[in-house]
């Protein structure tokens, strides 16, 4: 399982890097996003700095969709899916794989927002591991509920559409809680909260996706 | 669910012609007698919680307002009864002793009510919450999961509207219901693990020396036992169409595959 997982992510980042969408066209929309919200938001006021983690996770979700539409694309194109299904390789791994493409993809995604934010919205990145830690738990419960989600749209015509109302309700935990534990992290939350619970919640939220695709992503291959 | 035992003319028709180039025999077109008494027994209970509900007295913080209680736990209610029986409907559906296409209509006819349920339970809280908050809205965890759990079950309607086989579609649903589903008992608790502003579950409150008043217990397990009523034939009617809907298009097919097998006949 783990063997096919690094072959099939292996595959999907050889793809990206060399066709250079992540590069030439995710990257830049996430960062648009964030220059977006200074344009609606007053950055003279202050508000930005205190919406700053609340915005990012925003800013990730919203590219999170395109990382996973792309990772969907990749494989209704000449066949590459029904090749995929027919390689031998294990469903289990082939979700691993895919999810941890994803993984890696928003991983560097976020260290570029991060850097976004810091020089854009004036955001001092004090508590960086507790911001690290709460990264990598929420994209991996993005990265395994989005390729989930994507399995169960593709093939159907409205899958840019039905994408995203499947998939954000289903995240709206991930936002709430990465956001909570980057607030903390930062310093610029209302409340006095700790980070431990949001990362618990997040922690929780990831394994529970992983393992629930882990079992229904083969089933979900191979109706299509 | 189906407890129809009446059979249409037109399946007895076709049923007793044996025409093999016939379209396939339809089911009973219309609700048997049990669907008929469950629906006369949701009648009788939505009205004895519309009387007791508005003669509860009113009271001195929410004035008319608090007679809602006979309404919105019991929509609540039936909202997690929907989601549930969606949730059971798709492992039934998924485990292959029991699958059969009638737990995919189960499925996809219980989400359907629990979605205007839903919309009914955020409803009656917007107006109650008005009354006594002074807002219609507040981002407390109750009415967040709630607001997310429609937004789900909407988003597993669309999917369910996807063309695709009916195995297909069926599985898609069934994975997609079992995500969402776990977002019922988290919003059941939520008031009690995040402390809310709305208040504590109902029915745990249920004690001596408690300021629930006994009436008003008494309005609420009535709107609870009326609701469940509603829903359950409401599931039994939808079920039922939605078979006869599955028929319908089977039956179509049969009859343009005979046509067409007539005009190659006659060239």
């Amino acid at each position: 399982m783990w063997r096919d997982a690094l072959l099939v992510a292996g595959k999907d980042l050889r793809i990206e890097v060399r066709s250079r969408v992540a590069t030439n066209q995710v990257a830049p929309f996430a960062l648009l996003v964030l220059v977006l919200f200074a344009f609606a938001l007053d950055p003279d006021r202050g508000v930005l700095t205190r919406a700053a983690a609340g915005l990012f996770w925003v800013a990730v979700l919203l590219s999170a969709l395109l990382a996973v539409q792309r990772a969907q694309t990749v494989e209704s194109a000449e066949g590459t899916g029904d090749a995929l299904r027919l390689s031998g390789l294990d469903p289990a791994g082939i979700f691993l794989g895919k999810a941890g493409a994803v993984v890696v993809q928003l991983l560097a995604l976020e260290l570029l927002l991060g850097v976004g934010v810091v020089v854009l919205y004036g955001v001092d990145p004090s508590g960086w591991a507790t911001l690290a830690a709460t990264a990598v738990a929420a994209t991996m419960g993005l990265a395994a509920a989005g390729t989930l989600y994507g399995a169960l749209a593709a093939g159907s015509r409205v899958r840019e559409t039905l994408l995203p109302l499947l998939l954000l309700p289903a995240v709206a935990p991930v936002l709430i809680a990465a956001t909570r534990a980057s607030e903390a992290a930062l310093g610029t939350g209302g409340l006095d909260v700790a980070s431990g619970d949001w990362l618990a919640l997040l922690s929780v939220f990831a394994v529970v996706y992983v393992a629930f695709g882990v079992v229904a992503f083969g089933p979900l291959m191979e109706e299509q | 669910m189906t407890t129809e035992t009446s059979t249409s003319d037109i399946a007895e028709k076709d049923r007793s012609t044996g025409d093999p180039s016939g379209p396939g025999p339809i089911g009973p077109t219309s609700g048997g007698p049990l669907t008929l008494s469950l629906g006369l027994a949701a009648m009788v209970a939505l009205g004895a919680t519309l009387v007791l509900g508005l003669t509860l007295p009113a009271t001195v913080e929410q004035g008319d307002y608090s007679r809602l209680i006979a309404i919105h736990p019991g929509v609540a209610w039936a909202s997690y009864i929907a989601f549930g029986m969606t949730a059971l409907a798709s492992v039934l559906w998924l485990w292959p002793r029991t699958r059969s296409g009638h737990w995919d209509r189960v499925a996809g006819a219980s989400a359907e009510i629990g979605v205007v349920f839903t919309a009914l339970t955020l409803a009656t809280g917007s107006i109650w919450g008005r009354a006594t908050w002074g807002v219609w809205w507040v981002w407390d965890a109750r009415l967040t999961l709630s607001a997310l759990m429609l937004a789900l079950y909407l988003g597993y309607l669309a999917l369910r509207r996807v063309p695709a086989s009916p195995d297909v579609r069926a599985r898609r649903s069934a994975v997609t219901a079992l995500l969402a589903v776990t977002v019922v008992p988290l919003n059941h608790f939520a008031v009690t693990w995040w402390r809310t502003l709305h208040q504590g579950r109902s029915m745990a409150q249920i004690d001596p020396g408690n300021d629930l008043d006994g009436a008003f217990i008494g309005a609420m397990l009535l709107g609870l036992l009326a609701m469940t009523l509603v829903y359950a034939w409401l599931l039994a009617q939808r079920v039922r169409v939605a078979r006869l809907e599955d028929e319908a298009e089977e039956a179509t097919l049969a009859q343009a595959i005979v046509e067409r097998r007539r005009e190659a006949a006659v060239v």
